[in-house]
């Protein structure tokens, strides 16, 4: 497959993401969004791994590896981030009844 | 055209639509339903890309792990039922052209770019393989390794803290 294909299904991907953030007020499809615009720069990095590991000079058996080395660590601070994320979203669904973001607004004052 | 490019198409049609289904439905739990579709067409991605390591791990800690978590907040909150207000219809219109033209500006940036000819390799290349990544993550990667076990533990502390109950933390001040 062209690499083009992978970035743009990537980018749709992406695009989608956006439009749910901007769309939605409930922060649990929020991080939901959030989750699949890093699905769509993992995919776009073992894509681009692959190609570049298709490029190689001969002899160099470990050309790309390091993209997808990357996707892992991603994923390790995604679920991090997951974790601390749905913390808050339980303190303050506990503080205001509501995981409509628009309540976050208060935080301004 | 061969098994690898209608696996290849069929995934990326399942992804982009669980994808636009995880934002449209109303309930919560519907959107987590659909992101687990999305998740597992991702991982077949990786699989074409002969990428096992990843498909795998990304099975087990977002379809299996991270989905859960979310499925779980949201059983806790009693959030089945959209309790989401409705919404101005013309803002909706607006996040929407607002993603389209994103979209638009980086497809219009990236039609021509020098990658063309470039193909991503399917089926072959074993950089994907446990054996390699494994050498690889605990020689060169060793040290970022090991501090994402550190973040994973300060995460783990800081969800406890979060998560624990507002009076009983403010109780114990006021004792201390």
């Amino acid at each position: 497959m062209p690499v083009n294909y992978y970035i743009f299904l990537s980018l749709a991907l992406f695009a989608i993401g956006i439009v749910g953030v901007l769309v939605r007020r409930n922060a649990i499809v929020f991080f939901m969004c959030i989750e699949i615009m890093l699905n769509a720069v993992n995919l776009l990095l073992v894509a681009f791994s692959k190609m570049h590991h298709a490029n190689q000079a001969a002899g160099l058996a470990n050309v790309g590896i390091d993209g997808q080395l990357f996707v892992f660590f991603i994923m390790v601070v995604a679920a991090a981030e997951v974790s601390v994320g749905l913390a808050i979203i339980v303190m303050l669904f506990r503080n205001v009844h509501s995981v409509n973001v628009n309540f976050l607004n208060r935080l301004k004052h | 055209m061969g098994i690898t490019q209608i696996l290849f198409w069929f995934l990326s049609a399942l992804a982009l639509f669980s994808a636009v289904m995880v934002i449209a439905s109303r309930n919560p739990v519907y959107s987590v339903l659909w992101l687990i579709v999305v998740f597992f067409a991702i991982s077949g991605h990786y699989l074409l890309l002969n990428a096992q390591f990843l498909a795998i791990v990304n099975i087990i800690v977002y379809a299996g792990a991270i989905m859960v978590l979310f499925l779980f907040v949201i059983m806790l909150m009693n959030l089945h039922k959209s309790s989401e207000p409705k919404r101005n219809k013309w803002l909706n219109i607006a996040g929407v052209l607002a993603g389209g033209c994103l979209l638009l500006v980086l497809v219009a940036a990236l039609k021509s770019a020098e990658t063309k000819s470039s193909m991503a390799v399917m089926g072959t290349g074993d950089i994907g393989l446990i054996e390699n990544l494994g050498k690889a993550l605990f020689t060169d990667y060793v040290i970022p390794f090991e501090i994402s076990s550190v973040l994973f533990l300060s995460a783990m502390v800081g969800a406890v803290v979060l998560g624990k109950k507002e009076s009983s933390f403010r109780s114990e001040k006021e004792s201390a």
